[in-house]
């Protein structure tokens, strides 16, 4: 079974590119979200913290 | 709940939970989904090229839903003026133009060996590449101006027009001859699909709408703290 998931035969030149792609645009949203929001989160605290009296 | 969550408190605290519970979900279903579209077998007609549309649908459907979602969001900064409804349009713009451009390079990849070609200007490509060109120009209209009220009016004015590419993506196999096949899930009489690929289909779907999901509350998220960082650091040179 693990052996036909993985095969696509004279069509892999086309399937997993597909699937790489996918990936890496996943991987990215997932990186720059994240990075985007500790960014911004650590910012505003940081303000926040020089702001107390 | 929509006027509940425009409470910025509120959606943080809602969100907190929400984001990593639907990015567990999300990664559940994609996995699932996949491991069973892999192993199914080959289509009788576009052997195992079958296997492309278990990334290029789920996409193609999650594209949909953040313009939906950025549509649903100006309209409620148009008309209520919440800053979060904007900060909500604001941040689902790059997920769904990373979606909408995985849409189409997975699209394309699955034409070449079908049809001989990487690309044609059949309408529903063509409505899809709009939306591609609809989430950039959104973004490009929003970096071009400082004011950021006039901003995100411009923005959600754009994003409300371009609401009308959505029934002519959905349609267009229906309106015109196209060379992208017809409609063979939500149509009157039941998915043509044969189940060993509906299942998985349906699980990636769901998958990539809740990865979706997640990243937009993560992005919404870090787009209030942008917008507290930015009024603290203004309150502090004053």
């Amino acid at each position: 079974m693990a052996g036909h998931a993985l095969e696509a035969g004279r069509y892999a030149l086309f399937v997993w590119p597909a699937y790489g792609v996918s990936a890496a645009g996943f991987a990215w949203m997932i990186a720059d979200t994240l990075a985007r929001a500790r960014r911004w989160r650590r910012e505003a605290r940081r303000l926040e913290k020089d702001r107390a009296p | 709940m929509i006027a509940a969550l425009a409470n910025p408190h509120r959606f943080m605290g809602f969100s907190r939970v929400a984001a990593p519970t639907l990015g567990l979900a999300a990664a559940g279903l994609i996995g699932g989904g996949l491991a069973l579209g892999l192993a199914a077998p080959p289509d009788y007609q576009q052997g195992e090229t079958v296997k492309i549309m278990f990334v290029h649908v789920p996409a193609a459907w999650t594209a949909m839903l953040a313009y939906g979602a950025m549509g649903a969001a100006s309209f409620f900064f148009l008309v209520f003026r919440h800053g979060l409804a904007d900060s909500a349009a604001k941040a689902a713009a790059p997920l769904g133009a990373t979606f909408t451009l995985l849409a189409l390079i997975t699209g394309s990849l699955w034409g070449r060996p079908m049809w001989g070609a990487w690309w044609v200007w059949d309408a529903r490509l063509t409505s899809v590449l709009v939306l591609f060109l609809l989430f950039v120009g959104y973004m490009a209209l929003r970096a071009s101006i400082d004011d950021e009220a006039k901003a995100g009016r411009a923005g959600a004015i754009l994003a409300l027009v371009g609401l009308i590419n959505l029934p002519i993506i959905k349609f267009s196999v229906d309106w015109w001859n196209t060379l992208h096949q017809g409609e063979s899930i939500l149509r009157a009489g039941g998915p043509l699909l044969a189940p060993v690929y509906l299942v998985p289909l349906l699980l990636t779907g769901a998958g990539y709408c809740a990865a979706f999901g997640a990243l937009w509350m993560i992005r919404t998220r870090a787009e209030v703290w942008r917008r507290r960082a930015a009024g603290l650091a203004l309150a502090a040179a004053l």
